[in-house]
């Protein structure tokens, strides 16, 4: 405490999420979704699918055949974890890592392929039309999802706006911004921080002094958590709790998920170069693929016939995929102009008759 | 028809569209109770609400960002960052989302947004409060960049803007909110935003401006006239996308060019208009485009600020020298 002759004005806490640890024993009572064996195969299966569909891509940029792209490797839980807990007309505002999370939310996977592989096309997804496409300068999205919650609230609509980013995102002032509008306004949005450890080569302890990512929230007048970003089952616990009290007009809410990035941040990246091969050995052991599957087999009666069957649907739906993004044609070059504005000034219409020419 | 400022035209036309359109927001700093610091926004939330007309942290960063996801929603932000000087935390909003939203996404979003934002010196702001920083904007592909020199074109533009289907970055000439006056009827009707105004027809130089120096560079037209020089005088009012071929007709008349802005030159938006008139009308010129614009220093805090922005005296004695070259 400090002087007797100060007053306590307030006090905070933040609390921990965690149900099933890395060898997939329990340690808390387990939320009620998680006896629905089928709700857990799924996530399990879109887990699955998000890594497969990562591996393939990289040996897809390895090849020549994809730009640089960025893999979630070992934070499969957050994705999905997080786009299970949301509805349908809820809109996601993701980072560039976040693919699982586009998956889950129907968004295909040649879309995906094809940004990543140079075309605008790939954005224009049939998906989840309102979602927004990846964002790549860090933590620019958040100000737009307090915007987007900001429509919901002002349409009276029961939707809520959610918004995944990295820890690195949290040192920006892009963050705290959004974050202290919502505050004020108490907004249906939901921020998530993918802590997954490293901002390319800087460390979690050299991007903030704060004990937690998940205080943040709390000098912006609203409750943050930290959940077990390796528990799917903690990040889709933390996630409907947090979007359903945006939901009810409760005001926004920040989870931070704790993982690791298991692998480069992007295909262009060496991690070799700034982190040792023993601390990623050690955090292999956390992952959240082998966790849950611990958790089901020990629990759930899960069989090796229904596991062999997931990773053979997920390479198939993988193949499938790649097979539709590489018979994607390439576009006329003068249809850069096309979606420059709704209508094309006549100035520009000028430039376009260069190109075909 | 009444007589207004081209503050009150501002307002006639945010209020007209908050009355006309419910997807219309208004928001900024102190663009609440206070109606702005130069009362562009009076009397609107006090008229349509705290939802619609609100005051935001002081946060322009997030301004800019709100304005992007409330209008990829459907609705039709307008954002009024306080000073120019203070419009640089947008720039990454601007760049990065805002002017290729609907590019990025071949259609599927898009961002019909409007930043309005007070432009350019000359009232004795203090530091950071009287920039001129059009031609960045103008260079960043996707976005309008719409600047008013009248009380009657403001009100048409910024309904124009408002009601254009992409981001709209809308410059307000300070030194003229309440220097000059027009009539300017109410009637809810929009200007197009790719059309320059021949505010002064004339054959023998053209000058081109814009915003509050338009003022000036008529006033310059009316001395020449005593010299018997007939100028003729463009508000260019639209940067980007602006109307090239009433640039280049009028040069193609007079033969004389002479751009006039305040801002810097080099890299201005006044080298931009001589690159264009250089490479399509090259034959009709009787004489080098000249320029008179700020200089190429750090606008100078209000002491110096006078001797910084082209005057009348600058304007006029360019024109005569194109008029007398060859």
């Amino acid at each position: 405490m400090v002087g007797e002759e100060l007053s306590l004005v307030a006090q905070f806490e933040v609390r921990r999420r965690a149900y099933i640890a890395a060898d997939g024993t329990v340690v808390a009572d387990l939320p009620s979704f998680a006896s629905d064996r089928d709700l857990l195969v799924s996530l399990y299966r879109a887990m699955m699918l998000t890594r497969t569909f990562d591996l393939r891509a990289v040996s897809l940029q390895r090849t020549g055949r994809l730009g640089t792209y960025a893999v979630s490797l070992g934070q499969e839980a957050v994705a999905t974890g997080v786009a299970s807990a949301m509805r349908e007309e809820d809109v996601l505002l993701p980072s560039y890592r976040d693919n699982g999370a586009l998956l889950w939310r129907g968004v295909a996977m040649e879309n995906i392929l094809l940004f990543w592989g140079g075309d605008e096309r790939g954005n224009n997804w049939s998906g989840p039309i309102q979602d927004f496409p990846f964002c790549i300068p860090v933590g620019s999205q958040v100000p737009q999802a307090a915007g987007v919650a900001y429509a919901f609230k002002y349409r009276k609509e029961a939707r809520v706006a959610v918004c995944i980013f990295g820890d690195g995102a949290t040192s920006k002032g892009d963050v705290w911004e959004a974050m202290n509008f919502a505050g004020v306004w108490k907004l249906p949005v939901v921020f998530v921080v993918n802590n997954n450890q490293w901002a390319i080569s800087v460390p979690l302890k050299l991007q903030t002094g704060s004990q937690t990512l998940a205080q943040k929230a709390i000098a912006a007048g609203f409750p943050g958590e930290q959940v077990d970003g390796n528990d799917v089952i903690a990040v889709r616990a933390a996630s409907e709790a947090a979007i359903a009290a945006a939901r009810e007009g409760n005001g926004p809410r920040l989870i931070e998920a704790v993982t690791y990035r298991l692998g480069d941040h992007t295909t262009a990246d060496d991690a070799a170069r700034y982190r040792s091969p023993e601390e990623v050995q050690a955090r292999w052991k956390e992952e959240p693929i082998v966790r849950l599957r611990s958790y089901l087999v020990s629990r759930a009666g899960w069989s090796k016939a229904e596991e062999e069957q997931v990773v053979s649907e997920c390479e198939q739906r993988v193949t499938a995929a790649i097979e539709r993004y590489l018979a994607a044609g390439s576009r006329p070059p003068q249809t850069m102009f096309d979606h420059l504005y709704a209508e094309l000034p006549r100035a520009y219409a000028r430039q376009r008759k260069e190109i075909e020419d | 028809m009444p007589e207004v400022t081209l503050i009150d035209a501002i307002n006639l036309a945010l209020a007209r569209a908050l009355a006309d359109d419910p997807n219309v927001v208004v928001f900024g700093e102190d663009v609440g109770v206070n109606g702005g610091v130069f009362r562009a926004t009076a009397g609107l939330q006090q008229r349509f609400g705290i939802e619609r007309v609100f005051d935001t942290p002081l946060s322009e960063l997030l301004i800019s960002g709100l304005c992007i996801g409330m209008a990829a929603q459907g609705l039709r932000p307008i954002g009024e960052i306080q000073f120019m000087g203070f419009l640089y935390p947008c720039i990454d909003h601007l760049v990065n989302h805002a002017s290729r939203l609907r590019n990025r996404t071949q259609g599927r979003l898009s961002c019909p947004m409007v930043l309005r934002t007070p432009h350019g010196a000359g009232i004795r702001a203090p530091e950071h409060h009287s920039e001129a920083a059009e031609a960045m904007l103008a260079h960043i592909p996707g976005l309008r960049v719409v600047m008013p020199s009248a009380p009657e074109r403001a009100y048409g533009l910024l309904l124009g803007a408002i009601r254009d289907p992409d981001p709209v970055v809308f410059l307000e000439p300070t030194r003229i909110y309440r220097a000059v006056k027009g009539q300017v009827e109410d009637t809810g009707e929009a200007l197009p935003l790719d059309v320059a105004f021949v505010v002064r027809d004339g054959r023998d130089v053209t000058l081109i401006s814009w915003g509050a120096m338009v003022k000036d560079t008529v006033a310059a037209a009316d001395e020449l006239s005593a010299d018997g020089i007939d100028a003729e005088v463009i508000d260019l009012a639209t940067l980007k996308p602006y109307d090239e071929d009433t640039v280049l007709a009028s040069v193609s008349k007079t033969g004389r060019c002479v751009i006039i802005h305040e801002a810097a030159r080099t890299g201005g938006f006044g080298a931009e208009i001589a690159a264009l008139i250089a490479e399509r009308a090259l034959s009709s010129l009787l004489a080098p485009v000249i320029r008179v614009t700020g200089y190429d220093t750090i606008l100078p805090l209000p002491r110096l600020e006078q001797h910084y922005m082209p005057s009348v005296a600058r304007i006029v004695v360019a024109a005569r020298k194109a008029c007398e070259f060859g």
